[in-house]
């Protein structure tokens, strides 16, 4: 297979647009008696509604509808971006109406308004009285899990959503036989998305009956399910239409405003019905990540092999279940092929608790689990007097493992390349020495931590993409794939997979980036990090289709059988000589217009991808602290990756770059902060929030080890996700290493470092001086 | 009330009567169309919202429309010119500064304003300039690239820019 487009930084397919302004975005669709939605919040994080009164708001002249949980179907449906199980027993949990009778956290929706304006919808909102029971809010794990407590959900009782695990192997009898056992406790806060364009969508009815719904979502396909769900309709009467999408790192990975959309336009007669969130809104009612607590121990033998470990994991769900269920286990899976062990216990629970709702963000449970596991080794290793890298060389994974429990084999392994890579860029040695018995108020400390990433979620999950590919008359094509760009640039490496096969350039593959349910083919959307791999495969084999339905057409032409021909530069060329028989161009408009043979070539194609491949990595990260102030300065951080082959580096390094800055505000600054009492957001806004501006990001080192994964035409594996994974357990072990001080929770914020620091007796009192 | 004002959008005259409580982000997105204008926080957090206000990068989330009066506004979708991208768009094309979009013509208009200022700017100065806006893509590496980039073929050209107004 050519593969010159392959591997080639080629402008990004959507850049023109996007530069200019071009680009369409939800919000920009504009519509002739387009309404507005809005909803009202309860201002308690738990409490039963005793009574609504809507009376006044419905009066208020431009007010077209006003709904309560009486005005909307009370089906139960889930909201997590899955594909739908045909096993009950597999289904996500369907714990939502579209409003509720009980609310369950600070801002959940209690009623919407659906009105002519902004304005009025927000006075129609404060004409709506609410009368409440309020319980007790439960705002940690440990207060829902506590005896007696109230329960959030009445199905669940002591408010855990789900727990199970695994073990492999027998964890105690290897704890016997270890010369050292180590337990740590650690735990990551909440942290939210933060992406650029606010949750929005716009839905009508159409003048067939059927509810269209523009959305910003990372799955059409699925949004088209779940609202079907939730209104309790054929999901053939539903539409859904994906346009650009301003970022969405899993927090469009779930079902936030669809189904509230759908029921908002067919109260107001089928009118077009804008729902957006405001920034504030955003941050408490679409997702956040997962707080997650960790107990492990470990059992090391005196050469420093792992040979145990029980994990313990509890994480806060919050007010619904999302993604919770899945997520304690994917991040229990996916991680363990990186060391494998003689034994391994995991017993996660996820909690629901009267805070934010946690679901789907970038890494989807791997963060969490690689902060605690990968700060946890550093501790190990340094008790054990080990280099922290020297330690994890004797623990790494070899190709060929394959992961007992799911059966999903590691066949191209680069994280033994990748450590080797970074230890060199970083100057781990010879920085190590340096460091070595440093004085002052400023320290010096070096860090790194790796990690194990899937592409895609089989076989948890089914991995089904779509492609269709139509041969213009020009010899060009359209693509058209129903996996979903919102901006990780799947639209651009999609197209030179395409080309490549196609031999064409880049721009004659013509891509259709909006998604439309009724037309788009069948994917279930941007998560996993899937579609390079998942739905390049599928893109691989259309294209291909329409290749050999090229070749068999110029067969019919000329009488050269298909197998000696390929397609170069736009040309068919004999496969042996390269001669040029004909253009492409030419073979095309044959296909449309011969009067005896015409057949346009077209593929219409789907994958059902029945396997997995690993990615891996490692950050390495310089820090220096300042034991004054408790300020952690990240004076360099490379991050290494074994994707597989990579298909166009400056997109590939583009991804690196956004999440190894998410992985520094997890470090360092990002937190959402509630009430203790109340649970009430205290910074849901992008001042409050910190997340990391350009003042706080440095440069940032990216190197790619590529190997080539063999279950892929075009070798490659994950990369959308694996960025952030390792950066904050990387920092953590550099500030671990420049103080000594064992950090256990995540942000490491100059508050928490100073505290620290001053306990461990690095700084005197009033901070002036250091030990 | 309503209140009549006249300003020009990327060089065209615009009358028009706004709400006085309209913002110029309202008036310009909604009233005008021009929906390359981002609406990302509403409150002046973000900067994809970023218009040039007689050559001044401003926040429009945060700018009443009807201190707009007699103003010369520059949106996104006035800085190609008969087609042609600007040094700014096509340095962010070629760095990889793009990623969801969304940030970008707020970026693209801040960078434009520094690259017509005719002055010099370190990376560190860079930085500074461009910190009203937030990315979530990119971890500004790119954006920073790019700006560099722009700032460095205006320098070739002799600052032919600044010199034209």
């Amino acid at each position: 297979m050519p593969d010159t487009v392959v591997g080639k930084s080629v402008s990004r397919v959507d850049a023109v647009a996007k530069v200019t302004g071009k680009a369409k975005y939800t919000g920009d669709f504009v519509m002739r008696d387009m309404l507005v939605g809005k909803i009202l919040r309860s201002p308690y994080a738990h409490a039963i509604i005793k009574n609504i009164d809507v009376s006044r708001a419905r009066a208020l002249p431009g007010v077209a509808a006003v709904l309560t949980y009486k005005d909307v179907p009370r089906n139960r449906f889930p909201t997590a971006g899955h594909p739908h199980a045909l096993d009950p027993k597999h289904r996500d949990k369907a714990d939502r109406t579209i409003l509720t009778d009980k609310v369950r956290f600070v801002g959940d929706a209690v009623a919407a308004v659906v009105a002519t304006d902004e304005l009025i919808a927000a006075e129609a909102l404060k004409l709506i009285a609410v009368e409440y029971e309020v319980l007790e809010p439960l705002l940690t794990p440990e207060a829902a899990m506590a005896e007696g407590a109230p329960l959030i959900h009445d199905d669940c009782p002591g408010n855990i959503l789900s727990s199970g695990g695994y073990e492999i192997g027998d964890v105690e009898a290897a704890f016997q036989e270890a010369d050292y056992i180590f337990e740590d406790e650690l735990e990551t806060s909440i942290v939210q998305h933060c992406q650029l364009e606010n949750h929005i969508s716009i839905a009508y009815v159409d003048s067939d009956g059927r509810i269209v719904i523009i959305t910003s979502t990372q799955i059409p396909h699925i949004i088209r399910r779940i609202v079907g769900q939730a209104l309790g309709i054929p999901w053939g009467r539903v539409r859904v239409i994906k346009p650009c999408v301003g970022g969405g790192f899993g927090s469009k990975q779930d079902a936030c405003l669809e189904p509230l959309a759908a029921a908002m336009t067919l109260a107001a007669g089928g009118r077009p019905v804008k729902l957006e969130l405001s920034r504030e809104e955003c941050m408490i009612d679409t997702r956040t990540r997962h707080a997650i607590k960790y107990r492990i121990k470990t059992g090391v033998t005196k050469d420093g092999k792992l040979i145990g470990m029980h994990i313990r994991a509890i994480a806060n769900t919050g007010a619904y279940a999302s993604h919770g269920h899945s997520i304690a286990m994917a991040g229990g899976s996916k991680f363990r092929v990186l060391y494998p062990m003689r034994a391994l216990k995991y017993e996660p629970y996820t909690v629901y608790t009267n805070l934010p709702v946690a679901g789907a963000m970038r890494g989807y449970g791997s963060p969490q689990i690689t902060f605690a596991v990968e700060s946890h080794l550093d501790n190990i290793a340094r008790k054990l007097n080990l280099d922290p890298v020297e330690f994890r060389l004797k623990n790494l994974v070899q190709a060929g493992y394959i992961d007992p429990l799911n059966g999903n084999a590691v066949r191209s392994c680069g994280i033994h390349e990748c450590i080797a890579r970074g230890k060199g860029l970083i100057k781990w040695d010879e920085k190590k020495a340096r460091y070595k018995g440093q004085t002052g108020s400023k320290r010096r400390g070096l860090g790194m931590a790796c990690f194990s990433y899937g592409s895609g979620t089989y076989p948890v999950g089914q991995e089904i993409a779509g492609a269709r590919i139509v041969l213009n008359q020009d010899g060009s094509v359209q693509l058209q794939i129903g996996a979903t760009e919102i901006g990780q640039g799947s639209d651009t490496v999609l197209a030179q997979m395409a080309a490549a096969t196609l031999g064409l350039p880049v721009d004659m593959v013509h891509v259709i980036s909006t998604q439309d349910t009724d037309i788009a083919p069948f994917d279930t959307g941007a998560y996993a990090s899937r579609q390079t791999y998942i739905s390049g495969m599928a893109v691989a084999k259309a294209a291909t289709e329409v290749k050999e339905k090229i070749l068999d057409f110029v067969r019919g032409m000329t009488d050269i059988p298909a197998h000696a021909l390929d397609i170069e530069d736009q040309n068919i060329v004999y496969k042996h000589s390269g001669e040029v028989v004909m253009p492409l161009a030419e073979v095309a408009l044959q296909s449309y217009y011969d009067p005896v043979f015409a057949r346009p070539i077209t593929s219409d194609t789907s994958n059902n991808a029945r396997i997995n491949a690993f990615s891996f990595g490692v950050s390495f990260a310089e820090v220096e602290v300042d034991l004054k102030t408790g300020k952690i300065e990240v004076v360099e951080i490379y991050n290494v990756h074994d994707s597989g082959k990579i298909i166009n580096p400056q997109l590939a390094a583009g991804q690196v770059h956004g999440g190894v800055s998410m992985g520094l505000g997890y470090a360092l600054s990002e937190q959402m902060l509630f009430d203790e009492e109340t649970g009430k957001p205290l910074n849901n806004n992008l001042l409050d929030y910190k997340l990391p501006t350009i003042m706080d990001v440095p440069d940032i080192g990216v190197d790619f080890v590529e190997t080539f994964e063999p279950t892929h035409p075009f070798g490659c594996k994950s990369l959308g996700e694996p960025p952030t994974i390792p950066v904050a357990p990387a920092i953590r072990n550099a500030v671990f290493d420049a103080t000594g001080v064992a950090f256990a929770r995540l942000p490491l914020t100059p508050q928490l470092v100073f505290a620290r620091l001053k306990a461990a007796g690095l700084v005197q009192e009033g901070g002036d001086g250091c030990v | 009330m309503l209140k009549k004002i006249s300003f020009t959008v990327n060089g065209t005259p615009v009358a028009i009567e706004v709400d006085v409580r309209e913002t110029l982000l309202e008036v310009l997105r909604n009233r005008l169309g021009y929906t390359g204008v981002k609406k990302g926080c509403e409150v002046g957090e973000c900067g994809a919202c970023t218009v040039l206000i007689d050559g001044t990068p401003i926040d429009s989330c945060i700018y009443l429309a009807v201190w707009a009066e007699g103003k010369e506004i520059v949106t996104i979708e006035g800085i190609a010119r008969n087609g042609e991208l600007s040094k700014v768009q096509k340095a962010f094309i070629e760095e990889g500064a793009i990623q969801c979009g969304f940030c970008t013509p707020g970026y693209v208009l801040t960078a434009t304003a520094m690259v017509q200022s005719g002055k010099q700017y370190t990376r560190e100065d860079i930085k500074r300039e461009l910190a009203g806006h937030l990315c979530r893509c990119t971890g500004y590496q790119n954006i920073i690239k790019a700006v560099e980039k722009a700032l460095e073929e205006e320098r070739k050209e002799g600052g032919s820019h600044a010199a034209n107004r």
